[in-house]
């Protein structure tokens, strides 16, 4: 599972098409009208709650922990991302409306979604001219070059994505997925620091991207927090750049970083520098944005409910306990939203684990689980989620809506299919296999849950559990080990990057993406079929055609039945009285933070 | 005197040597017996073999456990450099490591933690040693009144319930449902004294609710004894006037246990009060501790750990000395 929580608010399906048709960015702006919304319970899921224009006051923001990073290049918690529209522009960014189209991306420093050529190859942008950054220093293209090449220094820039070391590495990434031919901007041999070959900067105002291989969304990577402009001097003096640039980044956005003390309190206030016209969709309405960092969860609902604060921007949603309350009280439940998050939650089957080699084996399993008793344990259609039968979720472009294994009307296991299959397998009195899950919060449950319903068919599990801070990157991240310790099959999860398929799959079904350590290909699913199926859709030059082919391999990966997924996560946001100017943004499956308001 | 004291600030130091020593190896050598590198932690999400190695690296990780432990020891003297891509990071004494998630020295986030903690283990310290020697002392000459049988209840309330449900009672009552203090949250002395104390008020309140009712109970017990003593009645029959009876010959006698617990409560309070600043919110040197155990910032918990023993240590140490002056029959050789 990615670490992060990331990207997507629930998508009717009649709208996708509206999503798909966005993919590759759109040269609009980032704003319009947005249809005005009542205050009440999932109010803010399609339209703009409370609207206003009024400018003041301070919005008081708190959540139980810090972001990872406020270093653009180095965040990679979904909540971070949206957090840095405050402070951050990049290239592109995510379009500030509610509903399906804010997953879709705008101009934002560029003056138009780039051009890609060479067979999605090549991308140019052009920058908008006269912008400046915090301390009064001209954004050019260089600058945008420069934040991009931090990326590729890992030893000091780590934590974020590296999709711009996969696609800008001059050559080839080893099998580590390191660049060998550039190792950052702090090794540098160049003088002005800009020895990145594959990104060119002609003059000021342009900027070229060389990739390595064909990648249609590239717009997608130029949202990410990552093409924000990093002043080079600056970041260059080891007293405030390099590691310690998080503490200080300098801003392009409406506000800057005020008084920060890490792991406690952040406050946010106007950078006037600022350039309002040039701005596609930030309204910067708080004269000041406070974070508090609070880690009695339950004492941060309390203060959303009591007023004090207004919101927590962490997305993860409110306890159990308040939970009851909000859908108890009227009063509450219309200050309530329930988005998808974006977060597709399943088993992964190892392929090359026995007896699940055999993909009968497999289908046993899809078709014994109980998705009921799961939704239950992860706390319900409103807390938990809704019951999944695809990987893509429905929030993502491609989604169409399937289901190769229907194991009952209500989900609850067909029972008849499962002993079918496993006498297909050759085991018709069950087997024995390892589960591995968490050792706290839901994974316990969870794991136990597929127990009892695999039981029922004859196939005895046993539950491992590993520590929740190292269960993805070291308890599963080891095929060798996964095999040795017979590890069938595993509790997982997966958030997209960016809400295409590519987002969302690169990782998690591609075989050429398993690697030795911290491999996310947990299935260890390497079929010809989904990887070809994979390159022709990186290689599709229309939105259109992408989202087709991503489907179809959403139908590849569920027919291999290496994957049973089994919910699209779902959290129960609340904010308080006074918020103004809310809707949730498709792009996170939050709040779009930077569009609030308190007067 | 002279002699006892540098004899005891010498096993001080020596006990803090073995408690570094004990944690550090925990919490450094396991992870290599375990076979997991600790900076696989912190190289950031899938991270390469070559990002584990440069952070390895950085963090002095790659070293024998006796070179790290070395460095670690001679950092809290004389400070340590960290190199990392960037330049190199020097941190200065006393430096007690580096930590992993927040990149910053932990005696800087020590720093920034001790004001919070301070504030509240020295308010509620004041607080409860007040309410809870005074109303231990009523109520042992006030034996069997109501007002002994009331306080000595609630007293037992106060021991029975732990911080968090009247932490969490009185943040209902008194801030989400009455709004007498809105939005509790720690606000620096330096920056508004008033706000300082109002927004402590709570968290003082419900600490000093649970150790003044301890105290209470312990003085109500001390002065019923030490009242009952031959050299009470003498001083009584000699003509001495009740309140000094009370206070020259009877309170001074009970303190002896109050002052030693007193030591350990606050000197124990100083390394983290670790449910109060939970339950409140406060960044202090506890919520440090407890942040730096989920996040597995080993040298934030090794900090703490030390910070914390070191507070105990000098607090008993005090406690040891303040005996000669509250009971005259101490005498240090």
């Amino acid at each position: 599972m990615r670490r992060q929580r990331l990207l997507l608010a629930a998508v009717p399906l009649s709208v996708l098409a509206l999503v798909a048709t966005a993919c590759g960015g759109s040269s609009g702006g980032g704003g319009g009208a947005p249809k005005a919304g009542k205050a009440e319970f999932n109010g803010a899921l399609n339209a703009l709650v409370n609207p206003s224009t009024a400018k003041g006051g301070t919005l008081q923001m708190a959540t139980v922990g810090d972001c990872d990073y406020w270093d653009p290049a180095r965040t990679y918690y979904a909540f971070c991302w949206n957090m840095q529209r405050f402070i951050s522009r990049g290239l592109m960014a995510y379009k500030a409306v509610p509903g399906p189209d804010g997953a879709s991306v705008v101009p934002d420093l560029a003056e138009e979604a780039g051009k890609p050529t060479d067979g999605n190859k090549t991308w140019t942008y052009k920058i908008k001219k006269g912008l400046k950054l915090e301390n009064g220093e001209a954004i050019t293209s260089k600058l945008i070059k420069y934040g991009v090449e931090r990326i590729f220094a890992g030893d000091v820039i780590n934590g974020g994505p590296t999709y711009f070391v996969t696609f800008l590495c001059p050559g080839k990434t080893d099998k580590t997925g390191a660049c060998p031919t550039y190792a950052g901007p702090y090794k540098d041999k160049a003088a002005d620091k800009l020895g990145l070959s594959t990104i060119e900067t002609p003059d000021d105002n342009t900027i070229i991207f060389k990739l390595n291989q064909p990648f249609g969304d590239f717009n997608y990577l130029a949202a990410m927090p990552g093409t924000t402009p990093v002043p080079i001097a600056y970041d260059q003096n080891t007293k405030t750049g390099g590691a310690k640039y998080t503490f200080k980044p300098v801003a392009s956005g409406p506000y800057k970083v005020g008084p920060y003390s890490p792991g406690k309190k952040i406050t946010l206030v106007r950078n006037t520098n600022w350039d309002a016209a040039s701005d596609p969709f930030r309204k910067a309405l708080p004269d000041s944005v406070v974070l508090t960092i609070n880690s009695n969860a339950q004492d941060v609902d309390n203060r959303i409910v009591a007023g004090t604060v207004d919101l927590d921007p962490g997305g993860t949603g409110v306890q159990v306990a308040t939970q009851q309350k909000v859908l108890r009280d009227l009063n509450l439940k219309n200050r309530a939203d329930n988005p998808f998050t974006g977060f597709t939650r399943y088993f992964a089957i190892n392929v090359n684990v026995p007896p699940f080699n055999n993909v009968e084996c497999r289908k046993a399993v899809e078709y014994a689980v109980n998705k009921v008793d799961i939704q239950t344990a992860r706390g319900g259609p409103i807390g938990g989620g809704a019951v999944a039968t695809t990987m893509l979720n429905p929030n993502i472009q491609g989604y169409t809506s399937f289901d190769l294994y229907p194991n009952g009307a209500d989900h609850r296991g067909d029972l008849a299919k499962a002993r079918e299959a496993l006498t297909n397998c050759g085991k018709p009195n069950g087997f024995s296999t390892k589960l591995t899950t968490t050792n706290a919060g839901k994974g316990p449950p969870v794991a136990e849950a597929l127990q009892n319903a695999l039981k029922r068919v004859g196939i005895k599990v046993t539950i491992e559990a590993g520590d929740p801070a190292s269960y993805y990157s070291q308890f599963i991240g080891a095929p060798a080990t996964n095999k040795s310790k017979g590890f069938g099959i595993m509790v997982a999860g997966w958030g997209a990057d960016f809400p295409t398929g590519y987002g969302f799959f690169s990782q998690i079904v591609d075989g050429r993406a398993i690697k030795a350590q911290g491999n996310s290909n947990y299935a260890e699913l390497n079929s010809q079929k989904v990887n070809g199926l994979i390159d022709q859709a990186n290689a599709a030059t229309s939105a259109t055609d992408a989202a087709k082919l991503w489907g179809d391999v959403d139908k590849a990966v569920m027919e291999e039945a290496a994957e049973v997924p089994y919910l699209y996560d779902k959290a129960l946001l609340l904010h308080s009285s006074r918020l103004k100017n809310i809707y949730v943004t498709a792009a996170f499956g939050m709040y779009d933070y930077q569009a609030l308001g308190v007067l | 005197m002279i002699r006892y004291v540098i004899r005891r600030v010498l096993l001080l130091f020596v006990l803090l040597i073995v408690v570094s020593f004990l944690t550090f190896s925990i919490f450094f050598a396991v992870p290599k017996f375990t076979g997991q590198s600790t900076a696989v932690l912190f190289a950031g999400k899938s991270p390469t073999p070559a990002a584990v190695a440069d952070v390895e690296k950085k963090l002095g990780l790659d070293k024998p456990f006796f070179v790290q432990y070395g460095s670690f020891m001679k950092g809290i003297v004389v400070g340590r450099d960290f190199v990392s891509g960037s330049g190199t990071e020097h941190c200065p004494a006393p430096c007690f490591g580096y930590s992993f998630v927040n990149d910053r020295p932990v005696w800087t986030e020590l720093k920034e933690a001790m004001p919070v903690t301070f504030s509240l283990a020295i308010g509620a310290a004041i607080l409860w040693l007040i309410t809870g020697v005074g109303v231990g002392i009523i109520s042992a000459l006030k034996k069997r009144s109501w007002f002994d049988r009331l306080s000595m209840g609630i007293a037992l309330a106060g021991v029975s319930l732990p911080i968090y449900f009247t932490g969490l009672v009185m943040l209902k009552l008194f801030s989400y449902q009455w709004h007498i203090f809105n939005n509790v949250h720690y606000a620096p002395f330096l920056d508004n004294p008033i706000s300082w104390a109002s927004n402590l008020i709570l968290p003082w309140v419900a600490l000093a609710f649970l150790y003044a009712a301890l105290y209470a109970r312990l003085t109500r017990s001390g002065m019923l004894e030490t009242m009952g003593e031959d050299y009470i009645r003498t001083a009584r029959a000699k003509g001495l006037k009740e309140s000094r009876v009370i206070g020259r010959h009877g309170l001074r006698a009970a303190l002896t246990p109050i002052v030693t617990i007193f030591g350990l409560d606050v000197g124990g309070l100083l390394g983290g009060a670790i449910l109060t600043e939970y339950t409140f919110g406060f960044p202090g040197i506890g919520k440090m501790s407890v942040d730096g155990v989920f996040r597995r910032d080993l040298p934030v918990i090794l900090g703490v750990t030390l910070f914390a023993a070191f507070f105990i240590l000098l607090a008993n140490l005090i406690v040891d000395l303040l005996y000669a002056v509250v009971d005259p029959r101490v005498r240090y050789t």
